[in-house]
């Protein structure tokens, strides 16, 4: 299993969310969260006073699929992210030793 | 002038004095000298300017960090209660009682006791004292804005009695007592020396702004001033709280005529024109030097344009609010840069609003006040009055800045000395919410409310709780 993390705009969270039902993928963890990669951040200006706001908004979405799954969830994930403009996000994916569904106890990719 | 909507210049000729000799107290509504439109009007214009001071909260708050906005509105709240008592008990008096010298009134109306006199153009005294309360309590609660974040709570309470009584007072009493209003004799500066301030550039603008300064001073820049980020945190709420202070200034400013006519309506018009001119103005000059048109600059606008035509809201006419507004949208706005360049935490920036705002208006008002508006006013420079006019009205810039500044410093000082004004390091860098207060504005997630509730002993427990 893989643990695949994307950290995107915000506003595409909603096709992000309907690309992965798509997929069969329906468990996922979403947070919000605040960084900047080569897009540092942006400038915001209060009575004169210029602050440079390093970290933007981003919303970080957390999928744990079968290794099988993990090259369509990438490409389900940049299809309904991408946007072509700086500040886009990015994906990593890191392998999971294993799952457990707290109800049953079930264990591996019967817990997905 | 502050009552004048008729011919004449009732300060210096009074037809006949106005106040009632009550020997025994009898029902204030008998009393054939009460005008009951004049009294409907005020007391309708003291629960506006009311609601200026918790406007101003709101104005405040939205401006500073998320972790004090609760103390910045507390320092507003606790003015209401503070001021309220010593205004009724003797600070009125000594603002608007029979004069001693023109410096100071005296305790005749101490504790308000015979609120059923008969003032002005037939107010009762009660009126009339309400009014000017709440133009005490907004003045006090202005000085919050310059020490955001840092003054011990109950340290700032003290001050505030203090500062009413040692600075606000006097200075109401120069600039707002006339001979024969609700004392025989009135203060020096508008009564005596002829200046013109309609609504209180004077006695609250420019005397907020340079006791803001002085405060500012004592109190010390903020931990990590100005290199750290403090940006406001609900921008909202500042705008309410710009909508409310504009809504009350009416009161203020129409109210200041203490009679429904046709000064108060000229009040009320160029109150609606001159923070109308400073908006525009500032959001303009604020595109060509930051970039961008900001919901913080119009909110402030609005306060300067507004703080600018106090002073000369019932002496000019539509033209002259015109200018004044725009003067202020320019100038306050240049005004709020100087605190970085001489390195001063006005937090708020109560003296480029406030202490600059009010200069401007008074000087102005020395160009643009007309006879033709108010007959009980003067001509100024544009108006054929000459530059006598103008050169009264720096007069009382001078005097109100240099008597604010002065008296301020020295309070805040002893206030310093004797409890210690600004909270421990670690609390400015925690939020002064929680170490002042035991209190947060905002609930932000579940994970802080986690934890056991106790009762304090000090609640009795209900029946069911001590019955289980």
């Amino acid at each position: 299993m893989m643990l695949v993390t994307a950290i995107v705009k915000p506003f595409t969270l909603g096709d992000i969310k309907a690309a992965l039902e798509h997929l069969g993928v329906f468990g996922m963890t979403v947070s919000e969260v605040q960084g900047h990669g080569r897009q540092k951040g942006h400038t915001e200006v209060y009575r004169g006073v210029e602050y440079a706001v390093d970290f933007v908004p981003k919303v970080r979405v957390d999928i744990v699929v079968d290794e099988a799954q993990v090259n369509k969830t990438i490409d389900a994930l940049i299809e309904a992210a991408r946007t072509g403009k700086i500040g886009d996000g990015k994906i990593w994916v890191t392998p999971v030793e294993t799952v457990v569904r707290v109800r049953t106890g079930e264990r591996g990719l019967d817990a997905l | 002038m502050r009552w004048g909507d008729h011919t004449g210049a009732p300060w210096r000729r009074p037809a006949r004095t106005r106040i009632v000799a009550v020997a025994h107290p009898c029902p204030g509504d008998d009393n054939p000298e009460m005008d009951s439109g004049n009294t409907a009007f005020v007391l309708g214009c003291a629960a506006l300017v009311m609601l200026m001071t918790p406007g101003l909260a709101f104005f405040y708050a939205g401006m500073v960090r998320a972790r004090s906005a609760l103390n910045m509105m507390m320092m507003s709240m606790v003015t209401l209660g503070v001021v309220g008592l010593i205004w009724v008990l003797f600070g009125f008096s000594l603002s608007f009682s029979d004069s001693h010298a023109g410096l100071i009134g005296g305790f005749g109306f101490a504790g308000l006791r015979a609120p059923e006199v008969v003032v002005g153009k037939g107010i009762p005294l009660a009126a009339f004292a309400m009014f000017e309360l709440m133009f005490a309590i907004i003045t006090a609660a202005l000085l919050s804005g310059a020490v955001a974040d840092r003054a011990r709570f109950w340290s700032w309470t003290v001050f505030i009695a203090l500062w009413t009584v040692g600075v606000y007072v006097p200075l109401a009493h120069w600039i707002f007592a006339f001979d024969g209003f609700s004392g025989a004799h009135g203060g020096w500066l508008a009564n005596r020396l002829g200046v013109l301030d309609f609504a209180g550039g004077t006695a609250v603008e420019v005397n907020s702004g340079m006791s803001a300064l002085a405060l500012a001073l004592i109190l010390g820049r903020r931990q990590g001033w100005p290199r750290e980020p403090m940006r406001p945190h609900n921008l909202p709420a500042t705008l309410l709280g710009a909508g409310l202070l504009w809504f009350g200034w009416y009161g203020f400013n129409a109210g200041s005529a203490l009679a429904a006519g046709a000064v108060a309506a000229n009040a009320f018009l160029a109150t609606t024109v001159a923070p109308a001119a400073a908006v525009l103005a500032w959001l303009i000059v604020e595109h060509r030097l930051d970039g961008r048109p900001t919901s913080l600059g119009a909110a402030s606008a609005v306060v300067a344009g507004l703080v600018g035509i106090t002073p000369a809201c019932g002496y000019v006419d539509t033209f002259g609010a015109i200018v004044i507004g725009l003067s202020c949208g320019v100038i306050c706005q240049l005004a709020i840069r100087l605190k970085y360049r001489l390195g001063y935490d006005d937090s708020l920036d109560v003296v480029a609003l406030h202490g600059v705002g009010g200069a401007v208006g008074l000087l102005l008002t020395g160009l643009f006040a007309a006879t033709a508006v108010n007959s009980a006013g003067a001509d100024g420079l544009f108006y054929g009055g000459g530059g006598g006019q103008i050169g009264k009205q720096a007069i009382a810039v001078l005097v109100a800045a240099g008597y604010a500044f002065v008296v301020t410093f020295g309070l805040a000082s002893l206030v310093r000395v004797t409890m210690g004004f600004r909270v421990a390091p670690e609390v400015e860098a925690e939020g002064i919410d929680e170490a002042e207060h035991a209190e947060s504005a905002y609930e932000f997630s579940p994970l802080t409310t986690t934890g056991r509730a106790t009762v304090l002993p000090s609640l009795p427990m209900t029946h069911e709780e001590s019955a289980t």
